[in-house]
């Protein structure tokens, strides 16, 4: 067994109304150390009014290996962006 | 001296001698997350230090230029930090103690203010280090056998702690100890013959110690910036 302490990913509400960001990981025994040792190291110049902390052995993610199938079709649909499309001049409200 | 510049050196000397203790772990913690843990509790307690001595006098001057037998603190907070269990006992007795005894004060018209603020700074302090009593009295052999030993150690100190006007929050120090203790499965540790004097300026040796480090600077160049 590694006697080092699990690893958490930390993410942090910047402000209510905000999303939570990544921001960085801690080392911690148990979820409850893993909040301190977040509060501690990431929010003690107010960058945040909530966290979340979660194991980072839960994270799944993708593989690079695969970035090319995954995120370069995307490249050329230039006609997913809202910016593709032309407005007529009189719809309202968008 | 002024009853409110006693109480002022009381409170303040208290912070200040905690927050220099617990700076010396600053670099030397078993973990960097509890290494900044333990460096931003020290810079909340000299924070404190700084508003309660400021009711006194010049913050800088009672805490640079001071010699032991003018110092108020409460004797645990100057005993030495031992391994990390001892250091989170000292806390852990202290910080208890500290939260009820501000909250009293929160609505005092000489401190209120400065009650108010170090409350949610020490509530904290005291969660932190009650953790840190389950984790380490319900953890391994080792760090049972520790913890167990830090708060032998420190047990002696703590009547002092109620000895004067903050003898009304003992029956509530005492369920919160409790509580920690039945948690982290340890036995509260025996009533000895209690230890006073900080109140009254007898330290131990550790105090001067501490000074000797803490005041080099200003005494060996009397009023240095940087």
């Amino acid at each position: 067994m590694s006697k080092e302490w699990p690893l958490w990913e930390v993410f942090v509400r910047a402000r209510n109304g905000l999303s939570h960001k990544h921001a960085g990981s801690v080392h911690a025994a148990d979820a409850r150390m893993a909040l301190e040792a977040a509060r501690d190291t990431y929010t003690r110049r107010m960058e945040g009014v909530s966290l979340w902390v979660v194991p980072s052995a839960s994270i799944t993610a993708s593989d690079p290996s695969e970035a090319a199938a995954l995120f370069e079709p995307a490249s050329d649909k230039v006609y997913r962006h809202p910016t593709f499309y032309v407005i007529p001049d009189n719809v309202k409200n968008i | 001296m002024t009853a409110v510049n006693e109480r002022a050196l009381k409170l303040g000397d208290d912070s200040l001698i905690l927050g220099q203790r617990l700076s010396e772990w600053c670099g030397h913690a078993p973990m960097l997350e509890v290494d900044l843990a333990l460096a931003n509790i020290a810079l909340d307690l000299i924070g404190q230090a700084t508003l309660f001595l400021g009711r006194a006098g010049d913050p800088d001057a009672l805490a640079f230029r001071r010699d032991v037998l003018d110092f108020k603190n409460c004797l645990l907070v100057e005993q030495p930090n031992g391994d990390f269990a001892q250091t989170i006992a000292r806390l852990f007795l202290f910080s208890n103690w500290q939260e009820l005894m501000l909250r009293g004060l929160s609505s005092s018209h000489e401190f209120g203010d400065i009650a108010r603020k170090s409350v949610k700074e020490v509530a904290y302090h005291a969660r932190y280090a009650s953790e840190w009593v389950v984790r380490l009295g319900d953890g391994t052999d080792e760090s049972r056998r520790r913890m167990i030993a830090g708060l032998d150690w420190m047990w002696r100190f703590t009547p002092e702690l109620f000895d004067g006007e903050e003898a009304s929050v003992r029956g509530e120090w005492d369920a919160r100890i409790d509580s920690v203790l039945r948690d982290a499965g340890l036995d509260r540790p025996k009533d000895t013959r209690p230890i006073l004097g900080g109140r009254n300026g007898h330290h131990s040796e550790h105090l001067g110690h501490l000074l000797a480090e803490m005041q080099f600077l200003q005494r060996a160049y009397p009023g240095a910036t940087w």
